[in-house]
This record gives structure tokens, C-alpha cells and sequence, in this order.
């Protein structure tokens, strides 16, 4: 990781000395967390792809306002995100996210869903695409501040740290939206996720494997 | 449901997360062992971060990276390289 970053910087520097075409390389391990961000936020493939693009012509030109401290994918983001709400705002849908919560209930139910009838899913049950089809619906379909932190935690795989100086929220605010988030997905998605094949019980220290 | 359920799913995201204390985990593990409810919605709940983090669930369209580039490389040639922002 660490490599990565010198590696990275490096490449900045050459960019901002004038080798405007290292910017390609620059970007390439990003094009898809721009896109996936995007698309979470605007729910739409032509709109995302384009924001992408946008987002990273917008990178290139403020490429000099970069300060080292943060994480170039941080500061990445940070830009396509913004590229997302101006879009949002343009195209009007803000309307809709504006009467959303922008901040956390107190209240509010955001416990898990039972599986009554359950029985273990099998890993296969996973490589089902529909599933995959309907967890994009679910994630779309959650209140945004939620979505947000769902997206960058869980599916950029950003630590706490980064997730909270990228939305411009605190450390807490990430870990209660993650785990309300992830109570509401699995709520949604428990009427697909049961009813497959028993399997043996065995759950215990299997952790993204 | 009772009250050490409740407490167990108010703690699920960090034992996912592997960020709670070591008495706090073995408190839960313990449950978990006698609860055939709670066991469900950890593993649903752990089975949906999975799926989440599957390459395949989010895809780009095809042509995407192409497309990118070639816009970016047109974007490149006409903006003035940004080092010269800060160059005075």
C-alpha cells in the first residue's frame, strides 16, 4: 500500500511537470469505484458513465490542488461524489433525496429480519444473478445517507476513517449508518436469500473467504 | 426474541467488523452457539456483505474503459496542464 502511494505520487509529479498522458495510468486502478459510486448515486448506467468521465476530466484539471495527506483514491472519490450531487441536483431528483432523512433517527426500526424457516445458505446460492440484481436494487433503494456509507464501506472497501473525511461526517456517524444500512439490506434481501438447498451448519470464523 | 438477541444484532456490524472487544465476541459467540435465530441473521447478514463485495455484482458496461480514455485523452489535449496552475 505503501508502495502504492510513493508509486502514485510519483506519477503526480511527472504529471504536473507536463507528462499530461501519465494521467491515464494514473487513474486506471479507479475507473471502477468511479463508476460504481456513480451509479450508486444516480441509479442510472448513461448517467454514471458519463459523471465518470466528467469526474475524471475534473480530477486531471484540479490534479494541482492534491495534498499528499489524504489518499489520491480518497480525494478521487471525494470528486466523483461531487460530480454525483451536482447531477442530482440538476436533474432535479434532489427533490425526491431532499425529503430523506440527512440525518440519523433516533427512532426508528433497523432491526435485522428473521429467518424463520432458515436454513444455512450455501455459498452457491450466491453465485445466483439474480441475487446480485436484486442487492443493486436494494442498495439503490436505501435512504442516501445510508447508501453513502453502505457504498464506500462495504463496496470500496474505504476504512472509517477515510469513509468519514470523504462524506464529511464523524467516525460515529459512519458506524451507525454502516449498521443500519447493512440491517436494512439484509432485511430486503432475506425473502431471497432463504429457501435454498440445506446445507450442514457452520458458521462460525468464516469471514470473507 | 429476547434482550440478549437484541443485544447480539445491536453488535453484529462490529463483530463483522471484527472491532469489538475480545469479552464482547465471546459473549456473542456464546449466544450464537444456543441461537439458532441470531446464527441466521449473522450469516444472512455476513452473506450479504459477500455478494456485496463480489466482483460481479457491479459491472461496467461494456466498452466503458475505452471510452473513458479516449475522452480523457481529448480533455488532456485541451486543458492546460494543471502543474502550470501552480507554477508562478
Amino acid at each position: 500500500m505503501q508502495a502504492d502511494r510513493q508509486h502514485e505520487a510519483e506519477l503526480i509529479q511527472r504529471i504536473l511537470a507536463g507528462e499530461t498522458d501519465v494521467f491515464h495510468e494514473l487513474i486506471r486502478p479507479y475507473e471502477k469505484m468511479a463508476y460504481v459510486t456513480l451509479f450508486t448515486m444516480l441509479r442510472n448506467e448513461t448517467e454514471a458513465e458519463d459523471a465518470a468521465q466528467e469526474a475524471m476530466i475534473s480530477a486531471f484539471r484540479s490534479l494541482h490542488t492534491f495534498r499528499g495527506d489524504a489518499k489520491f483514491s480518497t480525494w478521487l472519490i471525494t470528486i466523483a461524489m461531487n460530480e454525483g450531487r451536482q447531477r442530482l441536483r440538476r436533474l432535479k431528483r434532489a427533490a425526491e433525496d431532499s425529503l430523506e432523512d440527512t440525518v440519523e433517527e433516533p427512532e426508528g426500526d433497523f432491526t435485522p429480519a428473521f429467518l424463520t424457516d432458515w436454513r444455512e445458505i450455501p455459498l452457491e446460492a450466491l453465485e445466483r444473478k439474480e441475487l446480485r440484481q436484486k442487492l443493486r436494487e436494494a442498495v439503490n433503494s436505501l435512504p442516501r445517507i445510508y447508501r453513502e456509507v453502505f457504498v464506500l464501506r462495504d463496496l470500496q472497501g474505504m476504512n472509517q476513517e477515510e469513509t468519514a473525511a470523504a462524506l464529511g461526517i464523524t467516525v460515529a456517524a459512519v458506524k451507525v449508518r454502516l449498521h443500519r444500512a447493512r440491517m436494512m439490506l439484509q432485511k430486503m434481501l432475506v425473502p431471497y436469500l432463504k429457501g435454498s438447498v440445506p446445507a450442514r451448519k457452520s458458521f462460525f470464523g468464516r469471514l470473507f473467504q | 426474541m429476547n434482550l440478549e438477541c437484541k443485544r447480539v444484532w445491536e453488535h453484529i456490524s462490529e463483530y463483522l467488523d471484527q472491532q469489538i472487544t475480545t469479552e464482547v465476541r465471546r459473549e456473542i459467540e456464546k449466544h450464537l452457539e444456543n441461537c439458532e435465530v441470531c446464527s441466521a441473521i449473522l450469516d444472512s447478514t455476513r452473506n450479504v456483505l459477500i455478494l456485496t463485495a463480489d466482483d460481479r455484482t457491479y459491472e461496467l458496461p461494456v466498452g466503458y474503459s475505452k471510452r473513458l480514455h479516449d475522452r480523457l485523452e481529448k480533455a488532456i489535449r485541451q486543458i492546460p496542464h494543471p502543474g502550470e496552475h501552480s507554477r508562478n
